[in-house]
């Protein structure tokens, strides 16, 4: 049945996504990275690290955030404000959907 | 459980895991180029570069909102998933470091590559302001290398793969994973353009995208598997609105 087929499909990506997102925070380095930090961003580990080779630096943001607990703050915020607008417009689309069906279907 | 509750039950997931994902992460840093990086005259190049791809996708932004009732909802939920999605530093176990996957090839499908430059420059300005991520003198080098070549790469690959004959969902992934890749591609090459001085331009942007491998190689996987999810899940929730997009053909419809 092709319904059961994509639900189960469905299931698994949502599995698959959880997986990568969750394991990763979970389990050790199996390489670590060439500054012995855990974790770092791309950034600081590649971007920063190629900039400092050739002499540039990165400076502090103008409005630097990046300080205490001040961070996980504005990021929890992101992840409140932009989770709250994806569902919000999700719903949306789907209320259209619902309106536009009957006359979508013919 | 009828395909519909799985639907909503799988985007819950998904938005838990996203949520998961921002409270459990190092905060801070993950791929953009920080303030500071660039020289002065490289920030002005790519905010040039930038620049016509933002007017474009502002235009079409105004065009394409008196067209259609749903252009709007679609844009907003394309916006805050960009956001979110390059705002999530996932840990990469083989590398020992954090990146995220940009969501550009996404919008890009969605909404077209001009739109989706101008939603990835609106998520990169949120971040540099507020979130010391990315930077506001390395805006349009970011720009440039998430917004528009992300776009871009993701949304050719994709209408090369539709055209070819490839289905929806394997068209999706190979162009999230190629968007991601390019990204960081573009990346590469704008710092080496910007830090070689007088050394030669290629080893330098060789051994930087060579040292994005090990991060972005898994990512870019991941980021394929989201836009595949994203569009097979609009084509079975909303496939009236693939096809006003032009995304997919009426006869690929697959009715809710």
């Amino acid at each position: 049945m092709r319904t059961s087929g994509s639900k189960t499909a469905l299931l698994c990506l949502g599995w698959l996504v959880l997986f990568a997102l969750l394991l990763p925070a979970a389990a050790p380095p199996l390489f670590a990275s060439e500054s012995g930090a855990k974790w770092q961003g791309v950034d600081e580990s590649v971007v920063e690290k190629v900039a400092h080779e050739h002499g540039r630096e990165a400076h502090t943001p103008l409005i630097n955030t990046d300080q205490g607990d001040l961070l996980l703050f504005v990021f929890l915020m992101a992840g409140v404000v932009g989770g709250f607008a994806a569902g919000y417009y999700w719903r949306n689309l789907m209320e259209q959907g619902k309106v536009q069906a009957p006359t979508g279907g013919k | 459980m009828n395909l519909s509750n799985s639907g909503l039950r799988l985007f819950a997931v998904l938005l838990l895991a996203a949520g998961i994902g921002l409270l459990v992460a190092t905060p801070a840093h993950a791929m953009h180029i920080s303030e500071g990086i660039l020289p002065f005259g490289w920030c002005v190049f790519w905010f040039a570069v930038a620049a016509p791809f933002v007017a474009i996708g502002l235009k079409r932004l105004k065009r394409g909102s008196g067209s259609d009732l749903s252009f709007k909802p679609l844009v907003g939920l394309m916006a805050a998933a960009v956001f979110i999605i390059s705002c999530i530093p996932i840990p990469v176990p083989t590398a020992g470091t954090c990146s995220h996957p940009c969501g550009t090839a996404m919008s890009a499908i969605l909404l077209g590559p001009f739109i989706s430059v101008l939603v990835a420059s609106v998520a990169l300005l949120i971040q540099a302001l507020f979130l010391a991520h990315g930077g506001l003198s390395t805006l349009g080098a970011n720009i440039v290398s998430m917004g528009v070549m992300g776009s871009f790469s993701g949304y050719f690959v994709f209408r090369l793969l539709k055209r070819a004959g490839a289905g929806l969902a394997a068209s999706g992934f190979f162009a999230g994973l190629i968007a991601d890749w390019v990204t960081y591609l573009g990346t590469s090459v704008i710092l080496a353009s910007a830090l070689k001085g007088a050394d030669p331009f290629l080893p330098l942007a060789t051994k930087i995208a060579i040292a994005f491998i090990p991060t972005q190689l898994p990512l870019g996987i991941l980021e394929g598997a989201m836009t595949a999810g994203m569009v097979t899940l609009l084509q079975k929730k909303r496939p009236d609105l693939l096809v006003k997009m032009r995304v997919i053909k009426t006869k690929e419809m697959v009715l809710p």
